[in-house]
């Protein structure tokens, strides 16, 4: 399979903290991978990296060989890159369907299109299949600040597909939805999956991690510590050190664990 | 299903309002044939054009920009010039400059955004008050407005008696113009991309919507009204000096107004110029002191800021709505969590009754 | 030539602290305050009743009105400013501090009429013959005067308590709170003083300048060019914008004419801007808009 995202190298600094060291990360086309370890491991900053939000000194970043590090947002989002947020970003004084028409993407250019009126039956049609695919389509005239936070990530995820990426980051997707939901969403990741978009999923919740993804990396203080398949990684007793006591327990302080060692490449 | 009832019904009475609104203000002047109430009515009208036309970028983006005077200023001095420099005579064809002076307004709107929509929201907001000055300094030293002499333009030859009504018309028609390109702006894709830049830009950014462009566009759009707006205003009064025609309180004032009737609605503006000036310039007649309007004018802005920060329109609508809800019986409240309870399929059959 | 430069410099020194309030006020409370320049002509018009109504001298007039700057600066803020929400605070603090200045715009004008007046003593007409150049006694005790003044805000920040937590807020406000800062405490004290150095600019330049309420205008104008030039919230950018801009101005002046001076002003400004739009020395992390 071929590497579709390759990131290596990759350093980044705020004053003295080193969010991210010489980390490194690889996602296979057409695969859902994730990406898991303790609170301040750098997985968002990796993400941020990766889409363009914060800028790196050291290190590369690849999509399909070509190199993507330090691109603007927007070019990276041009590239076919989605990307959610772990704090939701929603427009909220729009409603629902507002926020899908805003992310609804065009072959005409920009200037043929700005004074049409916005959100043409396709599109709306689109849109709604979108939310009914998340299930929130009934909320669809309400203004999004309405919504709970699970509902906001749902919506956050459907106004990303609004372009069709073909890899999509999710920072915390699980990240406050209804357990029952949590089934719902999965199914729909891998449906996604099934036609051919690549996932790099950030996620504190194991079950779905463990379930759904084809290939782990854990992160540690910033670098890679091991990365495989979830069997595999759920046994590692590097990992299980990095969480001090297992799964579901992300307290992880660092590596006090014994003998652990962080022999991440 | 309630809903869709309450919204037809809603909609019928705001059409029916609106047509009379529109009656009304057609035959106004022919009514009210007071020149000096007509003389107001004018003002008034110009005014309800650039809070129009403001809030159409300021309202719509969230960028406050104070620096609007500018391009009233410059309509009234192309405006100006052109009739001194063609050597036109007054009358009813001298409106057909008009529009050619909002186009100049056009033409400095851009270089004047490309250079302050570089800036972040609060700087923006100075740099806007810069330009302004800068071109009141334009209007006082170039040879070619003539300082603070300023300009005299022709004044046509028509009976006292309905002198103001040809300029209450063509203002009528520039405050429908300006009424026309804020609602088509906010149906479109354009507007659509300017509400999720005031909500959210670097998202909307990240999601494709050109920024840059988007806000451009709009902010020389804006100033085309206002353009000629001042345009009017130059041909109504007969003659213009810089320190009048750029007005630092010009700016102020359109924002109080839109302020006052509800920044980013569509009404919200008109209503805010319809009330405020009218105020003002029967403050004007009644008491000719200026100092004494000015602290007036100040604490009844610093009473819309603190006390009505949302404005007259949308705090009305909330407390008609909230009214309205309280009347009706509640409605389940359908979340994530209660439909959960009902099962998958039956949210997958709840979402298709909807649609 | 050189005269202008000097002249620039001591000028400059004046608005440097004026503006220091100003970015100040800024840096710790993300408000711009526009009415920091008719504060100015208020001090002004104050130093002008004690000096012509009560015979006081204009320094030590100041013992005065600086106090009486920081009381009414901590009362606009307390009635006005702390009730406007957090939502799009900054815009919404420009339109009410805006609506402030023209309210005491147009008190000044009822009470002082619309007339030009100027502040007189002995040391306004009065130079220095120093190497060849004149140097106004006012210019130059205007100039200690503000060194002086920033001198002491700037023992004030770096080596007290309060400046201390005045630079904590400047930083970031809720780890300020976290730190047990009395943030809304700081932040009415920040402006009192902010407003307070406008009394002693206020004096040197109305010896300097004949003004009138509409005087503010022209005023607020320099001084958001010189504070955005210098970075919002960085007082020694302030500083350097400030000489800065003095010296451009008088130099463009003599140079080339004497009105398009203040048109340099905005100019700067614009130019600074487009290259830049931080402003010369300010921060470029984002701040929550």
């Amino acid at each position: 399979m071929t590497a579709l995202l390759e990131a290596t190298g990759v350093s980044k600094h705020f004053g003295g903290i080193h969010a991210l060291s010489e980390c490194r990360l690889e996602v296979e086309q057409g695969t859902i991978s994730g990406l898991i370890g303790p609170n301040g491991s750098g997985k968002t900053t990796l993400f941020n990296v990766i889409t363009g939000y914060e800028r790196i000194r050291e290190g590369e970043i690849r999509l399909a060989g070509r190199s993507i590090t330090n691109m603007t947002p927007e070019a990276i989002f041009k590239l076919g890159i989605g990307r959610t947020f772990q704090l939701t970003r929603v427009f909220g004084r729009l409603s629902v369907m507002d926020n899908m028409l805003v992310a609804s993407q065009h072959e005409a250019s920009w200037a043929r299109r700005a004074f049409r009126k916005a959100g043409s039956h396709g599109e709306r049609a689109r849109a709604m299949d979108l939310l009914e695919f998340v299930d929130i389509a009934r909320l669809a005239n309400e203004p999004a600040a309405t919504l709970s936070y699970g509902q906001r990530k749902l919506l956050e995820l459907a106004y990303v597909l609004m372009a069709d990426p073909d890899f999509l980051l999710l920072d915390e997707p699980a990240g406050g939805i209804n357990p029952s939901l949590i089934n719902t969403l999965a199914e729909r990741i891998r449906a996604l999956n099934a036609e051919g978009k690549t996932f790099l999923v950030v996620e504190h919740n194991m079950e779905f991690v463990m379930g759904l993804c084809h290939k782990v990396t854990v992160m540690h203080h910033g670098s890679a510590l091991v990365s495989g398949e979830p069997d595999v990684i759920r046994k590692d007793p590097r990992v299980l050190n990095a969480y001090l006591g297992g799964f579901g327990d992300d307290e992880g302080l660092g590596d006090e664990g014994p003998g652990g060692q962080a022999s991440g490449s | 299903m309630i809903r869709v009832s309450h919204s037809v019904s809603t909609r019928n009475l705001k059409t029916a309002g609106l047509a009379a609104a529109i009656a009304v203000l057609a035959v106004f002047p022919l009514v009210f044939t007071n020149p000096t109430v007509t003389s107001i009515a004018v003002f008034t009208l110009l005014f309800m054009a650039s809070a129009t036309a403001w809030n159409a970028f300021s309202g719509y983006t969230g960028y406050i920009a104070l620096g609007h005077a500018a391009f009233f200023g410059t309509g009234a001095y192309v405006f100006a010039i052109m009739t001194t420099h063609l050597n036109m005579s007054a009358g009813s064809s001298l409106f057909a400059l008009v529009p050619v002076a909002g186009v100049g307004a056009m033409v400095v709107a851009v270089p004047f955004g490309l250079i302050a929509l570089r800036t972040r929201r609060h700087t923006f907001v100075v740099i806007t008050i810069a330009v302004f000055f800068i071109f009141q300094q334009l209007a006082f030293n170039l040879g070619i407005t003539q300082g603070s002499s300023g300009i005299q333009v022709p004044t046509p030859n028509w009976s006292a008696w309905t002198f103001n009504n040809p300029f209450y018309y063509v203002s009528l028609g520039i405050v429908g113009f300006a009424a026309a390109v804020s609602y088509f702006l906010r149906r479109s894709v354009l507007g659509l991309q300017l509400l999720a830049i005031r909500e959210d830009e670097d998202r909307a950014r990240g999601l494709g919507v050109p920024a840059g462009k988007a806000k451009l566009v709009a902010f020389v759009l804006s100033s085309l009204p206002v353009g000629m707006a001042g345009a009017v205003y130059a041909y109504f009064l007969g003659q213009i000096f810089p320190q009048f025609a750029f007005n630092p309180l010009f700016d102020l004032s359109v924002a109080l107004m839109t302020l006052f009737g509800g920044i980013g609605t569509i009404a919200g503006p008109l209503l805010g110029a319809l009330v405020l000036e009218s105020l003002q310039q029967y403050f004007t007649f009644q008491f000719s002191n200026g100092d004494l309007y000015l602290v007036i004018y100040g604490g009844l802005f610093l009473a819309v800021l603190l006390l009505l920060p949302r404005g007259v329109i949308p705090t009305t609508t909330d407390f008609i709505a909230r009214h309205r809800a309280r009347r009706q019986a509640p409605s389940p409240s359908v979340d994530s969590v209660a439909s959960a309870e009902s099962g998958r399929g039956g949210l997958a059959i709840a979402s298709r009754k909807v649609r | 030539m050189i005269q202008a430069i000097v002249d620039g410099v001591l000028t400059g020194g004046v608005y440097a602290l004026m503006a220091a309030g100003l970015t100040l006020i800024f840096g710790v409370m993300d408000i711009i305050n526009v009415a920091q320049g008719i504060f100015v002509v208020l001090g002004a018009y104050l130093s002008y009743v004690l000096s012509v109504h009560l015979g006081i001298d204009l320094f030590v007039g100041l013992l005065v009105t600086i106090p009486a700057m920081f009381l009414i600066g901590v009362v606009v803020q307390w009635v006005f400013i702390s009730r406007l929400g957090t939502r799009e605070r900054t815009a919404m603090s420009i339109l009410a501090t805006y609506a402030v200045a023209i309210m005491i715009e147009g008190v000044l004008g009822l009470v002082f009429s619309d007339n030009y007046v100027q502040l007189n003593a002995w040391y306004v007409t009065r130079s220095y013959h120093v190497f060849g150049f004149y140097l106004a006694y006012i210019y130059v005790f205007g100039f200690i005067l503000a060194a002086v003044l920033l001198g002491a805000i700037y023992l004030m920040l770096y080596r007290t308590r309060f400046g201390a937590s005045v630079r904590a807020s400047l930083q970031d406000r809720s780890a300020a709170r976290l730190v047990g800062v009395n943030v809304d405490r700081v932040a009415t004290i920040t402006f009192g003083i902010g407003v307070a150095v406008t009394a002693a600019g206020g004096m040197v330049f109305g010896a300097t300048n004949s003004f009138n309420p509409n005087t503010g205008y022209d005023l607020i104008s320099r001084l958001l060019t010189i504070v955005i030039l210098g970075g919002l919230g960085s007082i020694g950018g302030a500083l350097g914008a400030a000489v800065f801009m003095l010296v451009l101005e008088d130099i463009v002046a003599v140079v080339w004419s004497p009105v398009w001076a203040p048109f340099v002003f905005f100019g700067a400004l614009v130019v600074v801007l487009s290259i830049r739009p931080t402003g010369l020395f300010g921060r470029s992390s984002a701040r929550a808009q």
